[in-house]
């Protein structure tokens, strides 16, 4: 049984751009999904309208065991400035109106998980870009969502710390059992994390493959250098090629 | 940082150097222009008269400015929390806003029957706009995306105005705040000027008419450094306090590389 289903969705804004047409996706209990799409095709439309932060023009989002806690990222880190990173993981938690103390405590254990132990008092302005999306990361999990979604959160990060989060996250994942769906426009970002890759093509915004990456976990910086890591991101760019050509 | 200080002090010493010696070389009488060292001693001389003066001003400025924050916030609460409010109410605050305070003055002096309360009003005109305006942006200026997040965690409007709406409109509200305080002083120095009198006890704009009168014009330049020197330190107090609210986390308050 899915956690979300996506049915037949399609999003059309009121200056009349279609940004999404009949889209229908199962999201699965545990995996991790990843979307992968030009810029401007719609995944940012998709993830929000599966949030519940937008409506849908035509279709429903249903939600067959039950509606779940929901952990969102987005591209940037999206921090309060006057709050410290604690207080910005804790967030989530005071607005469901838990007590002081206990959100304090369950905020400092999710720094942790990010490995920021230690920077609870620390203001955004003083973390780095890594940094501030851990925390972003850290509110986003503080609540033990069923399922995380993430909108191209890495897109604004160097490379070699995109390599690193990408680890962690995938060890996170692992760790807590989350289901993910993950917004890229990078092919290889999409291989080398996702159990699944559904790819978008633009114009409407329109789902037009959905491909399985059978790789195992957990997959180090050594899969990024593996033939099989390769042929597979050979395999996705020339779907995602056929996806922009039509 | 040094420089900041040093160099305005030094320019203002020079600049008072230049005004006594032209005063004393050219033999200029004082009624036409005293010089900074009668202007000194006139100050300490008629302390006795200027200082409750002075605190007559600062008492109608300093109230001004707390019912221009009491009101401006209100409102821009109130417009943000809704668009049909703001659609009504706004005009009106732009209009009480480019209205010139000489020209009302003496209508809301009539209105009031009581020199006090007419100051108060006339002061309060001109400060609230700056922080009614300033607040309503900041309210507005608020990060989509974390408005999304709030709405995503099922927070209420209330909860989204106390939580993100205030503090990320507080930058602004300061900066009105700053404008507002120099231009609550100028409200109710101008009030007193148009009113021709004092209240219940006498400002110093009305010093300054007196002083006017009587051609004691040491007295009125006296009179004059206070007002400018309660404007100073009004900004200076307010900086500080922006300076206090905002170091932690806003761009405005780091100094430097932070
Ligand atoms: N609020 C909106 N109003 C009108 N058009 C929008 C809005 N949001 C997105 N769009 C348009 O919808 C299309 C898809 O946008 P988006 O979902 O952000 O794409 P992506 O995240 O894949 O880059 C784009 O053409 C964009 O300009
Ligand atoms: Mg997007």
């Amino acid at each position: 049984m899915p956690v979300v289903s996506v049915r037949s969705v399609s999003k059309v804004f009121a200056n009349g751009v279609q940004a999404l047409a009949d889209v229908s996706l199962d999201i699965e209990p545990g995996e991790f999904l990843s979307v992968l799409g030009p810029s401007g095709c719609g995944k940012s439309t998709l993830l929000r309208i599966v949030a519940g932060l937008a409506p849908p023009s035509a279709g429903t989002i249903e939600w067959p065991a039950g509606k779940t806690d929901i952990g969102f990222v987005f591209q940037e880190p999206t921090l309060m400035p006057w709050a410290t990173a604690l207080a910005n993981v804790a967030l989530p938690l005071g607005l469901g109106g838990m007590g002081r103390r206990e959100r304090e405590a369950r905020a400092a254990e999710a720094l942790a998980h990010v490995g920021l132990a230690g920077f609870e008092r620390v203001y955004p302005r003083e973390l780095s870009g890594g940094m501030k999306m851990r925390v972003s990361i850290a509110r986003a999990l503080v609540t033990a969502p069923r399922l995380l979604l993430m909108d191209e959160p890495f897109a604004a990060l160097d490379e070699i710390t995109r390599h690193r989060l990408n680890a962690d996250l995938l060890a996170l994942w692992q760790k807590t059992g989350v289901t993910v769906v993950f917004i890229t426009h990078s092919v290889f970002e999409s291989v080398f994390l996702s159990q699944r890759i559904a790819v978008m093509a633009a114009r409407p915004g329109r789902i037009v493959s959905d491909l399985a990456i059978d790789a195992p976990y957990p997959r180090t910086e050594s899969f990024r250098t593996s033939p099989d890591y390769a042929a597979h991101c050979r395999l996705v760019s020339a779907r995602l090629g056929e996806a922009m050509a039509a | 940082m040094t420089a900041r200080i040093v160099a305005p002090v030094v320019m203002g010493i020079v600049m008072l150097a230049l005004w006594e010696a032209v005063v004393r070389v050219a033999v200029i009488p004082p009624y036409v222009l005293p010089g900074p060292l009668l202007v000194a001693r006139t100050l300490i001389d008629d302390w006795g008269m200027l200082a409750p003066a002075l605190v007559v001003t600062l008492t109608i400025t300093l109230q001004a400015l707390a019912a221009a924050v009491v009101v401006g916030v209100l409102l821009a609460v109130l417009f943000s929390l809704s668009r049909w409010i703001e659609l009504s109410l706004f005009p009106y605050a732009i209009i009480l806003q480019v209205t010139p305070i000489v020209a009302i003055a003496p209508l809301i002096i009539a209105w009031a029957n009581d020199v006090d309360l007419s100051l108060l009003i006339c002061a309060w005109l001109v400060a609230f706009f700056p922080i009614l305006s300033n607040t309503v942006l900041g309210l507005r200026s608020v990060d989509r995306n974390l408005l999304a997040l709030f709405d995503l965690y099922g927070a209420g409007r209330w909860k989204t105005l106390i939580h993100l709406r205030l503090p990320a409109a507080l930058p602004y509200f300061l900066g009105g705040l700053r404008i507002s305080g120099g231009l609550a002083l100028i409200g109710a120095v101008v009030a007193e000027f148009v009113a021709g009198t004092g209240g219940s006890a006498s400002g110093l704009a009305y010093r300054i008419l007196e002083a006017g009168y009587q051609l004691r014009i040491p007295r009125m330049f006296a009179a004059l450094v206070l007002i400018s020197a309660a404007g100073i330190a009004i900004y200076l107090v307010l900086s500080l306090l922006s300076y206090l609210l905002l170091r932690r986390w806003h761009e405005s308050a780091m100094s430097g590389e932070g």
